[in-house]
């Protein structure tokens, strides 16, 4: 009696307690400084409602905005050898990982998805910011080559989100050889002639921008994100001169023709299945919210944790 | 000769050395040959044991020393009828990149290398081995040469990286050096990469997704500069010792990661002191690389190195 009195119940209350009363319910923006409703906040998909800024937003909720009926299948990313150097800088990189598995709830940097958007079949993968910065290591190559594996075998479009700081320095040369082995997983999907559109997202910057981030067939960006190589700090060290308004913003990029498009995240859905249905040569799209489809709504086990 | 920091007990002695013998030649009939004998076997002695166990951020120095040959002295000595070719039909030649058509061994191959320059001078027009967007287009443009007339593509790499500049980004620094590794990915050719010097990040990858990388014995390669990872990760760019150890990029770690396939072993002291013996050892180990892959059909050219890079990391460190 005393174990559930002292230990069970109050761990349930916490969890209940947790979910109704929200220690944050306000979301100042980053940019403007407005106070937002989270319900708000979180309805707009993260942007700002007072001034349109592009706030982060969760693999999980974007595949929920994503997907018809908020519904899809994660598709799985083999295991990588864990701390593969045994790396250790003031802190061990396991330590690293397991903090950000904790504040996170996630495995890794990247979510896998696979499902259909406005009817149209795609594999879908999106980079967790929140994850060690998104950063790209042996774990998140994994991921890319799963989901354009799992793209060509059920001959789908892969739609990939893109947020990270690059290659994650902790797996030392093993992240950097993420660039080639990532490219060699988006080269056998356009080989089996399937579409693969990027959506780069704030901010998309080293290594993955110099893989697969910056291969797609149709190059998209959120308004506001920045999208480099180098990042602005490390170029204003080496010129020594301050760089222009809005440099390495997608804005800017699109002016110089490094992307087809600038997309606000809540027309990104109906943007997507167009561009893919066009490439597939589908007929026209069906857009806006669409319940699930039927067969993935059928069984439990394949809906999205919640 | 440039002494490196931990080389300073060397150059003592070296000195002394010299000093004796030139004491001797303004002295006639002064015999210092067994005293200057003696202080040169000290120095080789102490070369042998500084060179052989030197610590990765010291190869990092080895590495980055001014002295040490670069692409341009390999080219001169190794390659024949050497046809530089220049220009990414875009924008610019880029000259921290050089390229070519020439013949190695009398068999013909294209070479494409990061080339850093060896003064004040040379070193400004070559940016320091940092390349920008032209000169990855210009190594596609070479590629795709190589591969249309079926010419084997050697590489030679040393760059601290990338050039981090305000045109290199306006201009596409990030989608050049995606192009550049999807482009080797997709040749029918032998591709044969040497890491000379520095291996610095995307820049270096950018022109080391081959069938066979090699790498010098004191060469280093890496997915960011020691300086770069200790300001990162330990907020003081001077803990470079600490994150150079941490980052496993010296050759030998790099083999037992199965990133790199060869170590070519550099004459005693490194590089810089003995280059036309370091030329020839990877001239050696070059031709061995393309003799190992002649004859073989495009298409499995072109799936083994994918399956290479794709199964690449798959064992750790401790395999």
């Amino acid at each position: 009696m005393n174990w559930i009195s002292n230990y069970v119940r109050p761990r349930i209350n916490s969890i209940f307690s947790r979910r109704e009363v929200p220690e944050n319910l306000w979301t100042k923006c980053d940019e403007c400084g407005q106070m937002l409703f989270h319900r708000e906040l979180a309805a707009n998909l993260n942007v700002c409602t007072h001034c349109g800024h592009h706030m982060a937003i969760k693999p999980r909720e974007r595949f929920k905005a994503l997907f018809d009926g908020g519904v899809f299948t994660e598709v799985k990313v083999p295991e990588p050898v864990a701390d593969p150097l045994g790396f250790r800088d003031q802190k061990k990189y396991v330590d690293r990982l397991k903090e950000a598995r904790r504040t996170t709830g996630e495995k890794e940097a990247m979510l896998v998805a696979e499902g259909e958007v406005g009817r149209t079949p795609i594999v879908a993968a999106a980079h967790d910011f929140a994850f060690m910065a998104g950063s790209m290591g042996m774990y998140v190559g994994n991921a890319v080559i799963a989901a354009a594996e799992r793209a060509v075998e059920l001959r789908r479009p892969l739609v990939l989100f893109s947020a990270a700081g690059g290659a994650r320095m902790q797996e030392g040369i093993l992240s950097l050889m993420q660039l080639p082995r990532t490219t060699v997983a988006i080269q056998s999907l356009k080989e089996a002639g399937l579409p693969y559109l990027v959506v780069l997202t704030h901010p998309t910057t080293g290594g993955v921008t110099a893989s697969y981030a910056m291969l797609g067939d149709v190059q998209i960006a959120e308004p506001g994100a920045l999208i480099c190589f180098a990042g602005p700090r490390v170029i204003e060290q080496t010129i020594r001169e301050k760089l222009p308004e809005g440099f390495q913003r997608a804005e800017y990029l699109l002016d110089h023709g490094m992307l087809d498009r600038v997309t606000p995240r809540g027309q990104l859905k109906d943007e997507i299945v167009t561009i893919l249905r066009l490439l597939l040569r589908e007929p026209a799209a069906v857009k806006g919210d669409l319940p699930a489809p039927e067969a993935a709504a059928a069984p439990p086990e394949t809906r999205a944790a919640e | 000769m440039n002494y490196l920091d931990f080389e300073k007990p060397l150059a003592e002695i070296e000195g002394k050395a010299e000093e004796l013998r030139a004491l001797a030649r303004s002295n006639p009939g002064m015999d210092v040959d067994k005293e200057a004998a003696a202080l040169d076997r000290k120095a080789q002695d102490m070369l042998a044991q500084i060179y052989g166990a030197l610590s990765p951020w010291q190869k990092c120095q080895v590495a980055r020393h001014p002295d040490r040959p670069h692409a341009r002295d390999y080219v001169e000595a190794l390659i024949t009828d050497w046809m530089p070719l220049a220009g990414d039909r875009a924008f610019a030649d880029d000259h921290a990149v050089l390229g070519g058509i020439g013949r190695l061994d009398g068999e013909p191959v294209v070479v494409i290398g990061h080339e850093k320059g060896h003064d004040t001078k040379s070193r400004i027009r070559h940016n320091f081995g940092m390349a920008r967007p032209e000169g990855y287009r210009k190594a596609i443009r070479l590629m795709t040469l190589a591969d249309r007339f079926g010419l084997p593509v050697v590489t030679l790499v040393d760059t601290p990286g990338a050039y981090p500049g305000k045109g290199a980004e306006e201009r596409g620094q990030a989608e050049a050096i995606a192009r550049c590794t999807e482009t080797q990915l997709s040749l029918g050719v032998p591709i044969v990469s040497l890491i000379i010097g520095e291996g610095g990040s995307g820049g270096a990858v950018a022109l080391a997704t081959a069938n066979r990388v090699l790498m010098l014995e004191h060469a280093i390669y890496s997915v960011i500069s020691p300086e770069g990872c200790a300001s990162i990760l330990w907020k003081d760019s001077e803990r470079m010792r600490e994150a150079a150890e941490a980052l496993r990029l010296t050759a030998s770690d790099l083999i037992g990661l199965g990133v790199v396939d060869r170590i070519v072993r550099e004459p005693l002291g490194g590089a810089h002191r003995d280059p036309a013996a370091a030329i020839a050892a990877a001239g050696e180990a070059l031709r061995a690389a393309l003799a190992d892959l002649r004859g073989r059909d495009r298409r499995d050219l072109r799936e083994a190195r994918r399956r290479k890079f794709l199964e690449m990391g798959s064992r750790g460190l401790a395999a």
